[in-house]
């Protein structure tokens, strides 16, 4: 075999430069982010079991015989069991008004970043930015010390005789909704800014030269032109927290029922991992909607195409 | 304009409110009384007593170790990423990559966690690795979830390049992984430090995919915050809160300056080459927006 003919045959074999620049990410978030859905989806139709690890094997093959079991008892018992319903419901309240709350707040905060001076806004947005790369963890903790009941916030509404005896705002819904508004807000507030501050201020003088006025304009101008921002924005906070686990379990108390916080002690509490797996496929089920809204809306920025 | 009022008393409150809470939380750090809620005069003594708590500065190195690991596997990973989606129009499944790479960032914790526990549980049983859970399971996950980060933030500067500078280099003779190490990566490099330190970050604070994908004696700070903070507030919580928050602080200045310095150079150094182009008569009134040779 001459040179060439092996040089071409080797060509063959080996994948060019862009199918290597396009596999090494592909294959790593199919390895570790796609494929672990599918065994979760598996695991979600096993038995649990007193074993390491606790769940039995779905299918068998015993005598040339494949049998694969299908155990649907574990969505069966979601289905059923009333704690798993509200838990759901819980969450999915929870996360609508503190994503409706967060763009509430949000909104007018962006709007002012995207209209103060150029060298003001990198200051501003990278104080906006600075508490999300900060553990989610501590942020709450700092909360937990401010609303407990002898607590700051009590303490200075008691000292200033607004009223006299604490109030009970730590382990309640109140206290979940601060936390979850504190932490998420700063995710609301950046892709509403990236998309304000692109907007042709040219269009808000044509329409107040017309006549339109500032409310107008800002309601039939600015709104509409942001839709890709509140997008992201909304489902950068509205799919977490649906899903999460810190707050709840820091914050909220007895009446608070979130599904990650019921995910989490099926998982580590009482290890049954079938039924948190099945947990994890009908939570991911309802978020499928969002996410894709999310990915299409991301995608569309990411491509460049406003 | 009345509307102007408004939103910046909302950004004078708001900000506030994200800030008021940490401002406490390190203030009270200093307090010497045991009691977190009564305050009885400054003291360092919580700090002090950190250094004995063997334990707790185990699990800082540990998850130092892992953040390190992290960022720069994030942002190997995320430049792929970003470069593929920005770059390359056109391949198979180029849809479902776009969902993968932008997924992670609202995939709630629970579910990734969960999903890559199982994962590594069903690859011991078939392949045998890994056999105990620890930094490597930890690095994995991590790197995962913030690979999204650093694609979205360097995706944004890609789109920003002037393609022609690539194009120029790839006309004069350029292989594309030279036009890559020598043009791109230099004009990128701000937001890959970016991209690096917010990988950083994020690993350093995370609790949940490190609770599961973890296995015996391989407990990160979070978790160690975590379980000490289940119990209540103490003083030591404190201590340590306000010791991650001055390290994000520091790491977000950083960033800033950085990414503010290069930003300056880079004008300047355009500012130069516009002004030498004029001095030797050739008349470009904007070498960036020169059009690219046809």
């Amino acid at each position: 075999m001459n040179m060439k003919k092996f040089k071409r045959r080797l060509h063959r074999i080996i994948p060019s430069g862009k199918q290597v620049v396009i596999g090494i990410p592909f294959l790593w978030l199919f390895m570790f982010f796609m494929l672990p859905f599918f065994i979760v989806l598996k695991i979600s139709f096993a038995e649990a079991d007193v074993a390491i690890p606790p769940y039995t094997e779905i299918y068998t093959y015993i005598e040339q015989k494949l049998e694969v079991v299908l155990n649907l008892a574990n969505y069966s018992l979601l289905a059923g069991d009333e704690l798993y319903i509200a838990a759901y419901l819980g969450s999915l309240k929870m996360a609508f008004f503190s994503t409706a709350l967060c763009l509430l707040i949000g909104y007018p905060m962006a709007y002012a970043i995207a209209s103060a001076r150029k060298e003001m806004q990198t200051v501003l947005v990278l104080l906006i930015m600075m508490p999300t790369w900060t553990a989610i963890l501590i942020r709450v903790y700092a909360w937990m010390g401010i609303l407990s009941n002898n607590g700051l916030l009590n303490g200075f509404l008691m000292s200033m005789g607004l009223i006299n005896e604490p109030l009970q705002i730590l382990n309640t819904n109140i206290a979940v909704y601060i936390g979850v508004v504190y932490s998420y807000l700063p995710f609301m507030i950046l892709p509403l800014y990236a998309n304000l501050v692109k907007h042709d201020q040219s269009l808000l003088e044509a329409a107040s030269d017309l006549g339109s006025s500032t409310f107008n304009s800002f309601w039939k101008i600015t709104v509409p032109l942001s839709k890709n921002g509140i997008i992201a924005g909304c489902m950068l906070v509205f799919i977490p927290v649906v899903g999460e686990f810190v707050i709840p379990e820091l914050l909220g108390g007895p009446e608070t029922l979130m599904i990650g916080k019921v995910l989490w002690q099926e998982f580590f509490n009482n290890r049954d991992w079938p039924v948190a797996s099945a947990l994890a496929v009908v939570m991911l089920a309802i978020l499928i909607v969002p996410i894709i809204l999310f990915n299409r809306s991301q995608a569309k920025e990411m491509e460049g195409k406003v | 304009m009345k509307r102007f009022s408004f939103s910046s008393f909302m950004l004078v409150v708001g900000l506030l409110f994200i800030y008021l809470p940490m401002l406490i939380l390190v203030i009270y750090s200093f307090n010497e009384s045991k009691l977190v809620t009564v305050w009885g005069g400054w003291s360092i003594k919580w700090y002090v007593g950190l250094l004995d708590n063997t334990q707790l500065m185990g699990s800082v190195a540990r998850s130092l170790e892992i953040a390190c690991y992290t960022a720069v596997a994030a942002v190997a990973l995320g430049t792929l990423a970003a470069f593929v989606l920005t770059r390359i129009s056109q391949f198979k499944g180029r849809t479902l990559f776009g969902g993968l790479v932008t997924a992670p960032l609202v995939m709630p914790e629970v579910i990734t966690g969960l999903s890559l526990l199982l994962l590594f549980v069903a690859m011991a049983q078939m392949i045998g690795w890994p056999q105990e859970r620890g930094i490597v399971t930890i690095w994995i996950a991590h790197t995962t979830f913030c690979a999204a980060y650093v694609a979205v933030v360097v995706s944004a500067r890609l789109r920003e390049l002037d393609l022609s500078i690539e194009e120029a280099a790839m006309d004069l003779g350029a292989r594309p992984w030279k036009v890559f190490f020598l043009i791109t990566i230099p004009m990128i490099a701000p937001s890959l430090a970016a991209g690096g330190m917010m990988s950083f970050a994020l690993s350093l604070d995370d609790l949940v995919l490190a609770s599961f994908v973890s296995g015996p004696g391989s407990t990160t700070l979070p978790m160690e915050v975590f379980s000490a903070v289940r119990l209540g507030v103490k003083p030591e919580i404190n201590a340590v809160a306000s010791l991650i928050l001055l390290a994000v602080s520091l790491v977000t200045f950083l960033v800033w300056y950085f990414s503010r310095r290069a930003e300056e150079r880079r004008k300047k150094a355009i500012q130069q080459a516009i002004e030498e182009a004029a001095a030797d008569g050739w008349k470009q009134p904007d070498v960036r927006r020169a059009p690219a040779p046809v």
